[in-house]
């Protein structure tokens, strides 16, 4: 069976959740339908890592050492499974998560490969002519199957877009070091890791509940925060509560915001404009709540409350914290 | 005196967000259905090419490639400052997936000479956020890409990038290539006088021959990536909408709990 690569990213990535973060362990279940997954890390992956790699679907850990890694901006990452791809000889394909550093190695990869390349997969399925990449493009008003024709076909893979398969499997590490291969890289001169919330990375959450103009102030964030939390998920806004400082712009929803594509999607006070609809739309289920019945996004939503949410939020909160 | 600074900006003609997006038979982008526009994200792009201009002083060229009204997306830019366009415009480059147009891009890039490129963080139509980082592979110059702020001093440009887990500050040292996002500030808006100015910027046209690119290196047939189907959504059908009568959060904790979402 084929190698499918998966890029995990540094070693030292900060993980609350034991070494390896969800959209990586997402990947492997996709990886798993198209070929024997092979998981690939910058740097030495600490003995948990590959403990939950192994237990959800790789069967080998490719621990690469490339110089400079860490320091230097996005060429690393593509030297790093470039090296790979090299080693195993014809993966069936490289699959990257959609977080921007992935994402532009994917890029830097299929130009060094001279193959296609696929972005935002929703879905990868196994075909009689190599991997169809599923997209959801102009705002979800499209699905469209697609294939790389030449070349290994390297994928960015949205998150959500596959569940985490626990194999109970375990992976053999195999060490790859790549010499310098003098790309120039913006050097990393000062790092600040995110504040933790203690609620997960908004395009990572299964569950998103975003607050928009319509809970009309700042403070109107807490009922948000409080039914995210009630639900483990994360908090959005729209551009318009962000605008006007009521969140930070670091969790917008939108076109010039975050994309998500979570389970659940719930909206506070959003009336759903094109921009906001082209970063959420692909979100599984929708719920939406707002005073205004002409709404946009009641056409989109499966369940529409119109109402208050100042009345609204707070009752659900409480039927949500009683469930436990 | 020194030489000012080459900033050439790359710039997309996008089919308007606002209106209907759709493909043509062949798959591709369908580009005559709806009004285009200059990429709002590539606004951001020319607004930090001037401002990088204004502070240090610089050359703004904007760089685009593809049909005739592409042109468009140039004047507009070339309205909110900057000096001149270069429109790189050939039959052959329809259906040109990204490996096509960052070698199109990458090589009028060496024929206009840069010492910095800035783009947008995606195009609102492909959104795939993948063709500056193709261009600084291509070059082989540093990548500062999706610049959250950014400046350039002494030779070098330094910018923040915000990423998923952590905020980084880069920097490098010129040519480079730079993306920027939303975050870097208001884009200016077309003065009347930055208007009329724009119908005497020179605007010029290149096709491939002039890049020394092979026409079957790009285009449809070329494309490293095909398409097999486009399947119009049905448009998400509403589900249920119900007036809030006192118990609406209590409907949707039952509602998420039906759909084992609680």
């Amino acid at each position: 069976m084929s190698d499918v690569l998966v890029l995990v990213g540094p070693a030292d990535h900060p993980d609350p959740a034991g070494g390896v973060r969800k959209p990586a362990l997402e990947l492997l279940a996709l990886a798993r339908s198209l070929g024997d997954p092979a998981a690939v890390v910058l740097g030495t992956p600490s003995p948990e890592a590959v403990e939950a790699l192994g237990a959800h679907g790789a069967t080998t850990v490719w621990a690469v050492q490339v110089p400079g890694a860490g320091e230097r901006v996005v060429a690393p990452a593509a030297a790093a499974l470039e090296a790979v791809v090299r080693e195993v000889g014809e993966p069936a394909a490289v699959l990257v998560g959609a977080a921007h550093d992935a994402r532009e190695a994917a890029a830097r990869l299929a130009v060094r490969l001279g193959a296609g390349l696929l972005t935002d997969a929703v879905d990868v399925q196994a075909g009689p002519e190599g991997p169809v990449v599923v997209q959801s493009v102009f705002a979800g008003a499209y699905v469209v199957r697609s294939r790389a024709v030449r070349g290994v076909p390297v994928v960015v893979v949205k998150p959500n877009s596959a569940a985490p398969e626990r194999t109970g499997g375990t992976a053999a590490v195999r060490e790859l070091a790549v010499a310098d291969d003098g790309v120039p890289a913006a050097a990393v001169v000062e790092r600040r890791e995110r504040a933790g919330t203690g609620r997960p990375e908004l395009t990572e959450a299964s569950v998103v509940v975003a607050g928009g103009r319509g809970l009309g102030s700042g403070e109107g964030f807490a009922l948000v925060e409080r039914v995210a939390d009630a639900l483990g998920g994360a908090v959005g806004a729209s551009r318009a509560a962000v605008d006007a400082g009521w969140y930070p712009h670091s969790q917008q929803v939108g076109q010039t915001g975050k994309t998500v594509s979570p389970q659940l999607y719930l909206a506070a006070g959003i009336s759903g404009a094109i921009q906001h609809r082209a970063g959420m739309q692909t979100s599984r289920t929708i719920v939406a709540v707002n005073k205004d019945p002409e709404a946009p996004l009641f056409e989109i939503a499966d369940l529409g409350v119109v109402g208050d949410v100042n009345e609204v939020l707070p009752q659900l909160a409480e039927e949500l914290e009683a469930r436990g | 005196m020194p030489e000012p600074l080459r900033i050439v900006v790359c710039v997309k003609h996008v089919p308007d967000a606002a209106g209907e997006r759709g493909f043509a038979a062949d798959g591709t982008t369908d580009r005559a259905a709806v009004d285009g526009r200059l990429s709002e994200l590539d606004e951001y792009a020319v607004e930090q090419a001037l401002q990088v201009a204004e502070a240090v002083g610089a050359r703004v060229t904007y760089l685009t490639m593809g049909p005739a009204q592409a042109a468009d997306a140039l004047r507009k830019a070339l309205s909110m400052g900057g000096d001149a366009a270069v429109h790189v415009q050939d039959d052959a480059l329809h259906g040109s997936d990204y490996l096509a147009t960052s070698l199109v891009l990458a090589a009028a890039l060496e024929r206009t000479g840069y010492d910095l490129v800035v783009c947008g963080m995606a195009s609102t139509d492909g959104a795939g956020s993948v063709v500056p980082a193709m261009l600084a592979e291509r070059l082989r110059v540093p990548q500062a890409t999706l610049a959250g702020e950014l400046a350039v001093e002494g030779g070098e440009v330094r910018a923040r990038r915000d990423g998923e887990l952590a905020s980084e500050v880069v920097r490098a040292p010129l040519p480079a290539v730079v993306s920027v996002t939303d975050q870097t500030g208001e884009a200016r808006y077309p003065s009347f006088k930055g208007i009329m100015a724009a119908k005497k910027k020179p605007v010029t046209t290149w096709s491939l021959a002039d890049l020394g690119i092979d026409p079957s290196q790009v285009g449809l047939a070329a494309a490293a990536t095909v398409v097999e189907e486009v399947v119009p959504r049905p448009a998400r059908t509403a589900g249920t909408v119900v007036r809030d009568e006192g118990d609406g959060g209590r409907r949707i904790a039952a509602f998420l709990a039906e759909q084992k979402l609680a």
